[in-house]
C-alpha cells in the first residue's frame, strides 16, 4: 500500500495543512450555496480525523503502516532539511505517543462540533466566517498538540487564541458575549506574551529552540528556573487552574454551544503542553536528581501543583451549585474536572525520588496516578463536550438558558434528556461509564500518597453530581410549563453530532481496559522515558 | 555595561505593562498596558541578537565570510511577534468598540456579568 | 469463546483493586431482579388512587401543579446558608474585572517564583 505509507509518511505536515487549507476555501465556497459549504466543512473535518487515526496508529504499532517513519514509537517530520550541521535552523514536529494521544482528542471534538452546527447555526448571519473560525481553530489546536518546537508552540497558540476570541463574540448584538471575548483576549495574550519571554529565554541561553534540543543540553542556572516559573504559570493561566480560572466559566458559558467542544480542546492542549515542559524539557532536572537529603525540585513542584489542583476542584464545585445559568455552571465543573487531571499529575511529579538502589524512579502509585490524569483528560474532554452540546440544545428549542425559568422539558424532547443522563453520570463518575474507570485510578492511587487528596477529590465528586441532579431537575423534570408546551426535539443533525459523543463514552466506559492499554499506557511511558523524545532529532 | 541598558528597559516596559493591565480602569489603558508587554518582549528578542562590533546580517559587497554579523533568527522571531501582535491589538480594538456601543461606558468594573 | 472478543473482556487492575464493567452489569441486573421480587410480595392494605397517595403538605392547601415547581436558585438553601462565609469571599473573588484577574496571575507567578527559585 504506497499510497497509504506515503500519506502516512507526510501525515503531521498534511494535518496542519488540510483544515488550513479548507479555512482559506470556506468563503469561496460559500459564494455557492450553504449547504455546499456545509458539506465541504464536514468532509474537511472528516479527513483530518482520518489522517489523525492513521497518525495514532503508525505510532501506538510502532509502524505498522509505514516502517521507515517511526523508530522507537516517535514519528519525527522535519520542515526543511534534515541534515545541516549546527545550529540546527529549522522547524520539527515530533510525534510520540502522548502527542497522538492529544490529538485522538482533537480529532474527535470539531466533528462532533461541524455535525452540530449544521442545525444549530442555521439562521444565524455569518455563517461563512463561523466555519473559516471554526477550521482555523482546529488547525492551530492540532498544531499545538503536535509540535516539537517552541517558537511553532507559541505561534499556534496565539492562531488559536485569536480565532477562539473571534468566535465567543460571534453573536454580536448581546452584550455579554462581547465583554466575554474582552476578558478572553486580554488574558490570553498575556498569557501567550510571558511564554514568549521564557523561550527567548531559552533561545538566548542555548541557542536552539527544539525541545528536544533544549532538553538535551539544560543547565539548570538560575535564568532556566525563571523561565520553568514563566512556563508553567503562563500554562495554568491558560488551562483555567485556579486563581486564575475566573475566566474560563464566562467564555465557555457565553460563547455558541458548538464553538464551546472545540474551545475545550484548545484549553487541554495547554495543559499538554505543560506536562511536555515538566517531563521532557526539564527532564534532565526532574528525572536525575543528586544523593542530597534536600527538597528537591520534583517534590516541590508536585506539592505547588497539588496545591492549586486541590484549590480548582474546591473552587469549581463550590461556584458550579451557586450558578443559575446553566452554561456557566457547565463551565465551573469543566474547571473542577481540570482540577482533577492536575491533581493526578502533580502527585506522580510528587512521588519522584531516589529507591534504594540510587536510581531515580516513579513508585508505583505515581504511575497509576499519571495513568489515570492522562485518562481522565480523554473522558473529560467527552463528558463536557456533550454536556455543552445537551445546553446548545436546550437553547435552540426554548431560548432560555437560566434554571429559574426553565422546566418540564423531558416531555417533548426524549432524546436529549437521554443524552444529558449519559453526560451526567459520565462526569461524576458513577459506573459504568467512562467518569468512573478514571476517577478510580485518581482515587486509589492519590489515597496511597495521602489520603486526604483522596477524601477531598471524593467529596468534591459528591458535590458536582448534586450539581447536576439540581439541573435535571430543574430543567428537563417537573410540570408542563405553559411558556415551554410547544418545543419540539431538535433537529437530527444536533442529535447525530450528540451521539456521536455518546458512543464513544459509552465504549470507553464498558471497555476501559481495552483503551487504558493501549492508548493510556504508551502515552504515560512516553511521558516518562524522556531519553527517547530527547533522541528523536 | 552600556550594552546591559536594553535589558533594563525591557524590564521597566513589562512593569509598567503589567500595572497598567492591573491597575488601571479605563478599557482603552488596558489595552495599552498590553502593548507595552508586548513591546518590551519583543525588544528582549532583538537585544538577544546583538554581537558587538558586528553589522546587520546581509551579505553586500563589502562583507565577506568572517564579518561578525549579529544573528538574523531573532530578528525573525521578533517579525513574527510583531504581526501576531498587530493582529491581537485590531481585535481588541474592535471588541472595545462593540462594548462601548451596549454598555454606553468604558469603565471596566462596570461591564459585568449578569449576577442572578 | 471468540478469540476477538478476549481483549474486550478483560478487567482493568489498579494497584489495589480491579473493576470490570460486564461482572458489575450482571450483578447489577441479578440484584434488581432480587429487588424486584421481594417488592412484588407487597402489603394487602396499600390501595392505589385513594387519600392513601395523596401528598401531605402539613395542613397546606396544595396548589396546581405548574405553580409547585421549585425554582433552580432555591433547591440548596440550606448549604447555601451554612456556607456562607466561603461563598462571600468567594463570590467577591468572581467580580469580572479583568485587573483582578490579571492580579491573581502575578500573584502566582510571585509565589512560584519564592517558592521554587529561591528554595
Amino acid at each position: 500500500m504506497d499510497f497509504l505509507a506515503t500519506l502516512v509518511n507526510h501525515s503531521p505536515a498534511l494535518i496542519i495543512a488540510v483544515p488550513l487549507l479548507g479555512a482559506f476555501l470556506t468563503p469561496l465556497i460559500g459564494k455557492i450555496n450553504g449547504k455546499v459549504r456545509n458539506v465541504f466543512v464536514i468532509l474537511v473535518v472528516a479527513c483530518t480525523s482520518f489522517l489523525i487515526a492513521l497518525l495514532a496508529y503508525n505510532v501506538f504499532t510502532n509502524g505498522a503502516l509505514s516502517a521507515d517513519a517511526v523508530t522507537n514509537n516517535i514519528q519525527t517530520y522535519v520542515f526543511g532539511a534534515k541534515d545541516i550541521g549546527t545550529p540546527a535552523v529549522r522547524i520539527a514536529f515530533e510525534v510520540d505517543a502522548m502527542n497522538a494521544f492529544m490529538a485522538l482528542i482533537a480529532a474527535i471534538l470539531p466533528l462532533a462540533a461541524v455535525v452540530y452546527s449544521w442545525a444549530f447555526m442555521k439562521d444565524e448571519t455569518g455563517q461563512d466566517k463561523y466555519y473559516t473560525l471554526i477550521l482555523l481553530m482546529t488547525a492551530g489546536m492540532l498544531g499545538m498538540m503536535l509540535t516539537g518546537d517552541m517558537f511553532n508552540f507559541f505561534v499556534f497558540l496565539e492562531i488559536t487564541s485569536i480565532a477562539t476570541a473571534a468566535l465567543i463574540a460571534f453573536r454580536i448584538d448581546q452584550k455579554y458575549s462581547v465583554q466575554a471575548a474582552f476578558k478572553y483576549i486580554v488574558i490570553s495574550s498575556i498569557g501567550a506574551l510571558f511564554v514568549l519571554f521564557a523561550v527567548a529565554l531559552f533561545y538566548g541561553q542555548y541557542n536552539a529552540l527544539n525541545m528536544a534540543v533544549i532538553g538535551d543540553s539544560i543547565k539548570y542556572t538560575m535564568l532556566d528556573k525563571i523561565a520553568l516559573v514563566l512556563l508553567i504559570a503562563s500554562l495554568a493561566l491558560k488551562t483555567g487552574i485556579a486563581p486564575m480560572h475566573m475566566w474560563l466559566p464566562e467564555a465557555y458559558g457565553r460563547a455558541p454551544s458548538s464553538v464551546t467542544v472545540v474551545i475545550i480542546g484548545t484549553t487541554l492542549g495547554s495543559l499538554y503542553a505543560m506536562f511536555r515542559m515538566i517531563f521532557t524539557v526539564y527532564g534532565k532536572h526532574i528525572w536525575d536528581l543528586g544523593k542530597t537529603m534536600a527538597l528537591q525540585l520534583p517534590q516541590l513542584l508536585g506539592i505547588l501543583l497539588v496545591a492549586l489542583a486541590i484549590l480548582t476542584i474546591i473552587l469549581g464545585v463550590f461556584m458550579a451549585l451557586k450558578q443559575s445559568d446553566l452554561k456557566k455552571m457547565i463551565g465551573f465543573a469543566a474547571v473542577a474536572e481540570i482540577g482533577y487531571m492536575l491533581l493526578a499529575v502533580g502527585s506522580a511529579i510528587a512521588t519522584i525520588s531516589l529507591n534504594e538502589s540510587g536510581v531515580t524512579v516513579m513508585t508505583s502509585a505515581g504511575q497509576m496516578a499519571l495513568k489515570g490524569g492522562i485518562f481522565h483528560v480523554l473522558n473529560d474532554a467527552l463528558d463536557v463536550g456533550l454536556l455543552f452540546l445537551v445546553a446548545g440544545a436546550v437553547y435552540f428549542a426554548a431560548k432560555e438558558t437560566s434554571l429559574n425559568k426553565l422546566g418540564g422539558l423531558a416531555r417533548n424532547m426524549k432524546y436529549t434528556t437521554v443524552f444529558f443522563l449519559i453526560g451526567l453520570f459520565a462526569v461524576s463518575g458513577l459506573p459504568p461509564l467512562n467518569g468512573f474507570a478514571s476517577k478510580l485510578m485518581i482515587y486509589e492511587s492519590t489515597y496511597a500518597i495521602n489520603p486526604i487528596l483522596s477524601i477531598a477529590a471524593i467529596l468534591c465528586s459528591i458535590l458536582l453530581l448534586a450539581t447536576f441532579v439540581k439541573v435535571f431537575h430543574s430543567v428537563f423534570l417537573g410540570p408542563k410549563i405553559p411558556k415551554f408546551s410547544n418545543v419540539k426535539e431538535v433537529p437530527k443533525s444536533m442529535l447525530i453530532g450528540m451521539a456521536i459523543i455518546a458512543v464513544i463514552i459509552i465504549f470507553i466506559g464498558l471497555f476501559p481496559n481495552l483503551i487504558v492499554e493501549n492508548i493510556v499506557k504508551p502515552a504515560s511511558e512516553a511521558l516518562m522515558n524522556y531519553g527517547l523524545y530527547l533522541g528523536g532529532i | 555595561m552600556i550594552y546591559n541598558i536594553p535589558y533594563f528597559a525591557v524590564a521597566a516596559l513589562i512593569l509598567i505593562g503589567l500595572y497598567a493591565v492591573v491597575f488601571k480602569r479605563n478599557l482603552i489603558k488596558i489595552v495599552i498596558g498590553i502593548t507595552l508587554i508586548e513591546s518590551g518582549v519583543n525588544l528582549f528578542l532583538i537585544t538577544l541578537g546583538f554581537r558587538e562590533n558586528s553589522v546587520a546580517p546581509i551579505h553586500t559587497a563589502g562583507t565577506t565570510e568572517k564579518t561578525l554579523m549579529s544573528l538574523p533568527v531573532p530578528q525573525a522571531l521578533t517579525l513574527t511577534s510583531i504581526v501576531i501582535g498587530v493582529a491581537v491589538l485590531a481585535l481588541m480594538l474592535s471588541l472595545v468598540i462593540h462594548i462601548y456601543r451596549h454598555y454606553g461606558t468604558l469603565d471596566v468594573r462596570k461591564i459585568k456579568e449578569v449576577d442572578e | 469463546m471468540l478469540e476477538f472478543l478476549d481483549p474486550f473482556l478483560k478487567t482493568l487492575q489498579t494497584d489495589s483493586g480491579f473493576w470490570n464493567p460486564i461482572l458489575w452489569g450482571f450483578a447489577f441486573v441479578i440484584i434488581f431482579l432480587i429487588a424486584y421480587i421481594i417488592r412484588g410480595f407487597g402489603k394487602q392494605a396499600y390501595k392505589e388512587k385513594t387519600e392513601q397517595t395523596k401528598a401531605f403538605l402539613s395542613g397546606n392547601p396544595e396548589y396546581e401543579k405548574e405553580q409547585m415547581h421549585i425554582k433552580g436558585s432555591n433547591l440548596y438553601w440550606g448549604f447555601m446558608e451554612i456556607m456562607k462565609f466561603a461563598y462571600d469571599k468567594f463570590n467577591k473573588m468572581h467580580n469580572g474585572n479583568t485587573g483582578d484577574y490579571v492580579l491573581w496571575f502575578v500573584i502566582i507567578l510571585g509565589i512560584f517564583f519564592i517558592v521554587l527559585g529561591v528554595l
